[in-house]
């Protein structure tokens, strides 16, 4: 087994009911690396995101076949200890969702759930991770104030930083900047860059340019099946089939 | 038409005033003689006698007119009540929003309504002639007409509604709040108690403060199972005469516009009191965490 690949998915087909929306996806994900997974919506990226951390479970009559090697390990099989797991691959979603708490409690909800109950660990660590995100400076004084009192740019750091709080191996980000302005954007990518030292990334995005910014490899989707993975700069200027080049360019999707 | 539509305007306008007028108005002039019709008795004694005194023998000579152990056995049934009825109701919701499959949701739900609308009668009947018997012979009481009947049987008035207002708040809470807990590797059981129980609880408390203002008030179910006994309760297994039962037993008898008369209607305003504060704090309430809920932009 390859050293440097972090997770790789296995003939993964994925259904919703009866209706099949993965079909025999084979991937592989280098640690510390970032990989965008594009194509237009519908085509089963989010899906195939949410297979990672098991997310799809919650959906009543999903199913899953194929295998996910996660270190090694098959993580899409029964006997696997979903609730561990998802503290070891955490996730950002599209939308900022911060709880109705404060900010502290927020960032130390995942160290409390997974056991942690030292009071100066805990601190240590909300800021620890608040920092990590970027965001400490901003809220450092009002760390007791709701944090829905947030800008939404804000709230999706702390929501970052309340992945990170919990040390996940893996970060999963479902267009994560698609509710931002441009500046609140670029904050999150610049984080993105800096976040690759320490996690292996993996970002949905509908943003091509936001693909080829952040990206080291991007895998490109249409309805379900994979067409196309490469290093990103490989992928933006020489794709090598004709319906990726017409995605990337914009001529369709 | 004569009319131009302007006057026709005004007069529907004026229509829609009267009858405003009329049922708003109605409601006050019920107040106003409630308090009319009650004041009376405390020429006769001082308001710390009436709310305070421990004997309520309205037609001894000469009679005492004490509610406080009708306020005691009207506060004892409701706070029993709740202790079964919000457990009860609140997890029931808890289950149907969270952990019922879809199907068994959409079946239990209307069912659990539908037992809202069982008549007050029909409830201190199953209490009369089930619950009562039943009572009796596994504690071996004198009566099962008592305190824990009347609250057995207003918690289960008080559960259906309890249960659907918390469940639809339950329900309620955004989709992406559950998905963020357990994404950060909690439990089910750890994203209900943490995120998604406090992200409710305006909904929840709202749900147990009408659950139990409709206990308080509830008339027919306490007459019937209650006892009916004008003394302060040594356990929860003895006799009791709350507010509600004493003004529907007595009234007929009392005479009119005597002191005993005037007694009730003083007791009514007490009762009034107890289910305005009631309906101050639910409102109260609502509107304090009427925000939390919405977390995401």
């Amino acid at each position: 087994m390859n050293k440097n690949i972090k997770v790789s998915t296995k003939n993964l087909d994925f259904y919703y009911g009866s209706s099949q929306a993965l079909y025999d996806v084979s991937l592989t994900f280098p640690s510390n690396r970032v990989t965008a997974l594009i194509g237009p919506s519908g085509c089963g990226k989010s899906t195939f995101l949410r297979c990672f951390n098991r997310m799809n479970d919650l959906i009543p009559g999903s199913r899953m076949t194929g295998e996910i090697l996660f270190d090694g390990q098959n993580i899409n099989q029964p006997s696997v200890d979903v609730v561990t797991l998802r503290s070891r691959i955490g996730m950002v979603f599209q939308k900022p969702n911060p709880f109705p708490k404060t900010i502290f409690e927020n960032v130390a909800y995942g160290l409390r759930v997974n056991g942690i109950r030292d009071r100066e660990s805990i601190q240590e660590r909300v800021e620890e991770s608040l920092k990590w995100a970027a965001l400490w400076e901003e809220v450092k004084d009002r760390l007791h104030t709701s944090a829905l009192g947030l800008s939404g740019g804000q709230q999706q750091r702390l929501c970052i930083a309340r992945a990170l709080a919990v040390k996940p191996e893996i970060l999963l980000m479902d267009e994560p900047a698609s509710a931002l302005d441009p500046i609140a954007t670029q904050k999150i990518e610049e984080l993105i860059h800096e976040l690759k030292k320490d996690l292996t990334i993996l970002i949905v995005t509908h943003n091509m340019q936001q693909a080829g910014r952040v990206s080291d490899f991007t895998a490109f989707f249409y309805m379900g099946k994979l067409v196309e993975s490469n290093e990103t700069q490989k992928i933006f200027t020489r794709p090598r089939l004709k319906q990726t080049e017409d995605y990337i360019t914009g001529r369709f999707g | 038409m004569f009319l131009s539509r302007t006057s026709r305007e005004k007069i529907i306008r004026r229509l829609f005033f009267v009858i405003a007028f009329v049922s708003i108005g109605t409601l006050f002039l019920i107040f106003l003689f409630l308090v009319l019709e009650g004041l009376p008795i405390f020429k006769e004694v001082s308001v710390a006698q009436f709310i305070g005194g421990h004997y309520w023998y309205p037609t001894s000579d000469p009679p005492d007119f004490g509610i406080f152990p009708l306020i005691l056995a009207s506060l004892a049934v409701t706070v029993l009540s709740a202790a079964i009825s919000i457990p009860l109701g609140v997890m029931t919701a808890i289950y149907l929003a969270e952990i019922a499959s879809r199907r068994f949701r959409e079946i239990a739900k209307p069912v659990i309504e539908l037992l809202a609308s069982l008549p007050s009668v029909v409830i201190g009947f199953f209490g009369m002639v089930v619950v009562a018997p039943f009572l009796q012979e596994t504690f071996n009481l004198g009566t099962g007409l008592n305190l824990f009947n009347a609250a057995l049987m207003l918690a289960f008035m008080s559960v259906p509604t309890i249960c659907s207002i918390s469940e639809d708040a339950i329900y309620s809470v955004p989709k992406e709040l559950k998905e963020a807990s357990l994404a950060l590797g909690a439990t089910r059981l750890e994203t209900i108690v943490k995120v998604v129980l406090p992200a409710s609880i305006s909904g929840i408390s709202t749900a147990v403060i009408l659950g139990l203002s409709r206990a308080i008030g509830e008339t027919m179910v306490v007459l019937m199972v209650a006892g009916g006994a004008a003394m302060i309760p040594g356990s929860i297994f003895d006799p009791v005469r709350p507010l509600p039962a004493s003004i529907a037993a007595e009234m007929a008898e009392a005479p009119f516009r005597g002191s005993h008369y005037h007694a009730l209607f003083a007791t009514g305003i007490v009762l009034f009191l107890f289910t305005f504060c009631f309906n101050l704090i639910a409102d109260q309430i609502a509107h304090k965490y009427q925000q939390t809920g919405a977390a995401t932009l």
